[in-house]
């Protein structure tokens, strides 16, 4: 019995790793993403052209691909700079590949949200008078939110599964501490990680479903 | 004395000629109505009026003042079109409110936005939000809509979204008001309410272009007809002379077409 306590304490322990990591690419490639999506919308062609081919390229190839060039990336090419040693170096170099690939994705949630606005509203605020960030801040920016509610929510609850995959760069997530135990035997604990994804998807559910509920006043 | 000149204005999409030398002029409290087939250049002149698009060639006056010169650079800078667009009101086809604004937010907002710039803003805020709250009431009752302040777009129908639409465009005092084909998405019962309204406003004298397919209405609201195709003015006139006693043969056809239906 009380194997099974200091189990699911040290099990939960790991999950904080993985809520961090969520937290933390949200926190920054949700803004991130939108600066990536005016890049790719942008009438500077060579800007656009980079922008669409390093999205080409972070969604083409595997994340778990990325994680690992990443880390070792700047050690074997001699690369003046290096992660900090230790639990931490592996913790923000796992950040720093997941805020990229999915900023890239929420990019182009971005930008299908602001071109499915229909040009009759930037039209009608133009002849309003009204400047093209009066336009975006006024008109269009809360019209796009509502559109990109569904899809971002998805990428989101993507996300929480996702971030087992810092393991690959030896970071002690929830799946790597329960794979410790199932490789001594004990097959429990790896199921028992199910559940710890599950309720937390479930609360981002209902949060999700709020927000959409809330944006529900209008139609789009 | 003619509150609007229209000068040689030509556009082209492409190597498509869509605009080709169109010359005239309005007075102000005049109506003024724009009929043609579709695809005769109509609504891509209302477009240069606005400036949604840029005319390729010619000029716009406004009041004496050249507010728009093909040849002078200057006056094409963003910020001047901005503040001279002014002059001009659009009434969409397709109405475009904002939809998660009320439709006192919608009449209301591009004036707040136009007044936080002014630089006494800050001392009266509330007067000055007040008065524009007040107008937009105001304009709202104009067309029939004081009981549907708090609505959101999509709880009233397009006749009424067309009529706040009207509001709002009249919400900036514009000089001359347009309006694109403001029945044509609009089912016939519900076309005859926007009707009155656009009618009750040229009682008031209000300048006017009107572009539209009723040429019933035409003929009764305006006080001069242009007759457009293939980019031209073919005929302009009072609507007696256009309609009863057309002179060219092209209008004639045009005419005919719509009285054989």
């Amino acid at each position: 019995m009380n194997e099974i306590l200091v189990i699911i304490g040290r099990l939960s322990e790991s999950f904080m790793l993985n809520c961090k990591l969520f937290i933390l690419t949200l926190l920054f490639a949700l803004p991130l993403g939108m600066l990536i999506a005016f890049g790719s919308m942008s009438r500077f062609r060579p800007l656009q052209w980079l922008t669409r081919t390093f999205v080409w390229i972070i969604r083409g190839t595997p994340l778990m691909l990325q994680l690992i060039i990443i880390f070792y990336g700047p050690g074997l090419l001699n690369m003046p700079f290096s992660w900090p040693s230790g639990q931490s170096g592996r913790f923000v170099a796992a950040t720093v590949a997941f805020v990229i690939n999915y900023a890239c994705y929420f990019s182009e949630i971005y930008r299908g949200g602001i071109e499915s606005i229909p040009v009759g509203q930037y039209e009608a605020g133009q002849v309003l008078g009204m400047t093209k960030k009066q336009i975006f801040f006024h008109v269009t920016l809360l019209q796009v939110i509502k559109r990109i509610v569904p899809p971002i929510g998805n990428e989101v609850i993507t996300l929480v599964k996702d971030t087992s995959l810092a393991r690959i760069i030896a970071n002690k997530e929830i799946i790597m501490m329960a794979g410790e135990y199932s490789n001594k035997g004990l097959i429990w604990p790896l199921f028992a990680t199910g559940i710890y994804f599950l309720v937390f998807v479930g609360i981002l559910t209902i949060l999700l479903n709020w927000v959409e509920k809330k944006l529900s006043y209008f139609r789009v | 004395m003619a509150i609007l000149e229209v000068n040689g204005i030509e556009k082209s999409f492409g190597n498509i000629k869509v605009l080709k030398n169109i010359d005239f002029s309005l007075e102000k409290g005049e109506v003024m109505a724009i009929i043609g087939s579709s695809g005769s250049g109509k609504t891509t002149l209302l477009r240069c009026l606005n400036f949604l698009e840029r005319p390729d060639k010619g000029r716009i006056i406004v009041n004496n003042e050249v507010i728009f010169d093909a040849m002078d650079p200057a006056t094409q800078k963003e910020s001047e079109l901005r503040r001279k667009r002014l002059h001009f009101g659009l009434v969409f086809q397709n109405f475009n409110l904002f939809p998660q604004y009320t439709v006192l937010r919608n009449v209301t907002l591009a004036a707040e936005l136009l007044a936080k710039k002014s630089p006494d803003f800050k001392q009266n805020k509330k007067e000055i939000i007040k008065k524009i709250y007040d107008r937009g009431k105001m304009l709202l009752s104009q067309v029939g809509l004081s009981d549907k302040l708090d609505c959101y777009p999509h709880m009233i129908s397009g006749g009424q979204q067309q009529r706040v639409a009207i509001a709002r465009a009249l919400a900036l005092e514009p000089d001359i008001l347009c309006f694109d084909e403001p029945t044509s998405a609009l089912d016939p019962e519900l076309t005859g309410e926007v009707l009155k309204v656009i009618k009750g406003l040229a009682e008031r004298r209000t300048t006017m272009i009107i572009v539209t397919h009723e040429m019933d209405f035409a003929r009764d609201v305006a006080d001069r007809v242009i007759f457009m195709d293939g980019g031209v003015i073919v005929e302009q006139g009072s609507p007696q002379e256009l309609f009863g006693n057309p002179k060219e043969e092209r209008t004639k056809q045009f005419l005919a077409g719509y009285k054989s239906i």
